[in-house]
């Protein structure tokens, strides 16, 4: 428990990168998959194995098919309880195997689960953690920088642990693109023994409910994003949104200003406290642009900004901008988008009543 | 049930000359996730007649917040408070919160923000679980009481799931799930009346001062970069809104956005 177990004096001792892999719907997670190929590139500059770790239930076959990813061996920890996520015995297992095995480096993904994980880890082994690392590089001494975003991404903080082993890094997903799958690479899987106690199941999953995808693309997956914010003034403008997004074919999204007021949902929000999109058209329609914000989109390919305040702080980031009343900016846009798609007839643009 | 204070979100501002955030003078609040913990240990108290304990790390200028939860119908707060404590990472901070909860003693349940909005890492909550060696629940919007113990609600990527943990336990909210409640004018007389804020220092708790701090934290911040973000095209579009957006569109088609 001490850090000393793992300080200072056996630091030498720690080699080898480690990808924890974690489950979704019986594959990986996508941030899992993405996450592999940036730690290939840190594991071969430290010229180290790289190994992933699955914890699961009957997961060897999907374990081998990892491989394919890039990853020199999988480490499977099989047990009934480990089906589920459960942070006590996914804590167990990682903190058993990384006492066990010693790597200098561990990645996670910054997920519900990938947090819940770290958080508790980190302190259980007392080693350093940084959250939503953006960039990896190596210092003079080999240690890893772990480059994160800091408040409101404005600037780029430099994460090192100097003294204390493993590393370790959480990343969100969409931040690096995932590797090129080869059925062809030769890799380890390897079985490791945890004893999972049944005291260690301590928390029950009474009830899960699935989010339907009802509502057209996510829009951390679409190529387009039209994003609204405080100048809507309502929840009512988001279909006129909603509109122009199908017609882009893209996907709607917020600011935290119009899910604070209630417009729409939480799962909905791009920036700090809400997910990072980087699409290939960004729309920011009545977004002043906080710093929150940006942290959010500002990866993206282009960014078209409608407001009608020309000092509004998002038309900085502007590739295309239009110093407009959105009211009548976007049922224009719409209208436009609809003649080129040879969709005048019947159907009256919804929002372009005056 | 953990606070901290941070600056308000909104009233940070990018200075356009230097690009770095304007922090001078910049005013305060309870870090807003952890103001919707505090509004669902409320509602247990009001519903379960519980006592409710604000805990918070950091100067005596937090008092402001610790104040403010006491207004809104919190019983009393700790802050722990003391300079060895400064510069510590999340390690450290968990710990020594871990070890001031278990001085303070008696709880059924600890509530944390899911994580703050100035450093956000989220991962003090789950460190503080993992030092008491207690069930723990992340990202949840519902929490409710049911024969001895703890049912919450845990908003995930692909769903909504309802978690049973035994108590102790510690749970952290989801930002935005609920309106916090305002500061009452009892809540406010209680205050004023003085002895319901605590000063603790790591000598009060036992906190070791070798596990605390700037130099006993694993991490250390090397170097910050400004981000210089690439300069962006800014092609505007003035004019008439069925001009403007007419030329818009070819410019985007042109540059091969649209098709």
């Amino acid at each position: 428990m001490s850090a000393g177990a793992h300080g200072i004096e056996d630091k030498a001792h720690f080699r080898g990168v480690w990808v924890f892999l974690e489950l979704r719907k019986g594959g990986l997670r996508d941030v899992s998959v993405q996450l592999i190929g940036e730690a290939r590139r840190i594991a071969d500059r430290r010229g180290a194995p790289l190994t992933g770790v699955l914890p699961g239930h009957g997961v060897e076959g999907l374990a081998r098919d990892a491989i394919g990813y890039g990853l020199d061996r999988v480490l499977v920890v099989d047990d009934p309880a480990l089906a589920t996520y459960r942070s006590r015995p996914f804590t167990k297992v990682m903190a058993t195997l990384i006492r066990r095995h010693k790597p200098e480096i561990v990645f996670f993904g910054a997920s519900k689960n990938g947090r819940d994980l770290g958080g508790r880890l980190h302190a259980v082994l007392e080693t350093g953690l940084a959250a939503d690392c953006v960039k990896f590089d190596l210092d003079a001494d080999g240690n890893l920088d772990m480059i994160r975003p800091s408040f409101g991404g404005k600037s780029l903080a430099h994460i090192l642990c100097k003294r204390h082993r493993p590393q370790m890094a959480s990343v969100r997903r969409n931040v690096f693109v995932a590797p090129r799958h080869d059925p062809a690479r030769r890799g380890e899987v390897l079985r490791e023994a945890v004893e999972i106690a049944e005291s260690d199941v301590d928390a029950t999953l009474v009830e899960f409910h699935e989010f339907t995808k009802e509502g057209g693309a996510k829009p951390d997956d679409a190529p387009v994003v039209v994003s609204g914010g405080h100048g809507l003034g309502g929840p009512e403008p988001f279909g006129m949104l909603q509109e122009l997004a199908d017609l882009l074919g893209g996907a709607v999204a917020a600011s935290r200003k119009a899910v604070d007021s209630g417009w729409v949902p939480k799962v909905l929000q791009v920036g700090q406290t809400g997910m990072t999109v980087r699409p290939k058209l960004y729309v920011a329609v009545g977004i002043s642009g906080a710093v929150q914000h940006l942290a959010g989109m500002q990866e993206s390919g282009k960014i078209l900004v409608v407001n009608v305040d020309p000092k509004a702080p998002m038309f900085e980031l502007a590739d295309y901008g239009i110093v407009g009343d959105l009211f009548a900016v976007v049922p224009e846009m719409i209208r436009q988008l609809r003649t080129a798609k040879g969709l005048t007839g019947r159907e009256a643009p919804l929002a372009a009543a005056p | 049930m953990c606070i901290k204070q941070v600056p308000k979100a909104e009233e940070l501002q990018v200075d356009p000359k230097t690009q770095t955030l304007k922090r001078v003078g910049v005013p305060s609040e309870i870090n807003p996730p952890d103001a919707n913990a505090l509004e669902i240990a409320l509602q247990l108290k009001d519903r379960h007649g519980s006592e409710v304990v604000v805990l918070s790390m950091g100067p005596t200028s937090f008092d402001e917040s610790l104040e403010r939860s006491i207004g809104m119908g919190a019983d009393r707060a700790v802050l722990l408070t003391d300079r060895i404590l400064g510069g510590s990472d999340t390690v450290p901070t968990a710990y020594a919160l871990s070890e001031t909860i278990a001085k303070i003693g008696g709880y059924d349940l600890i509530l944390c923000g899911e994580e703050t909005t100035d450093a956000s890492t989220g991962h003090v909550g789950p460190g503080i679980a993992g030092h008491l060696d207690i069930p723990q629940v992340t990202y949840a919007s519902e929490v409710r009481v049911a024969d001895g113990r703890i049912r919450a609600r845990r908003t995930a990527e692909d769903g909504t799931e309802w978690w049973e943990v035994r108590m102790p336990c510690l749970v952290t909210v989801n930002f935005g799930c609920n309106g916090p409640r305002q500061p009452t004018l009892s809540g406010k007389i209680r205050v004023k009346r003085g002895g319901v804020i605590a000063h603790w220092s790591c000598a009060d708790v036992g906190i070791d001062p070798k596990k605390v701090g700037l130099l006993n934290s694993p991490t250390i911040v090397a170097k910050v970069d400004t981000v210089r973000l690439p300069p962006r095209a800014g092609k505007f579009f003035a004019g008439e809104p069925a001009d403007a957006v007419r030329r818009l569109l070819e410019a985007l088609r042109a540059d091969g956005v649209l098709r």
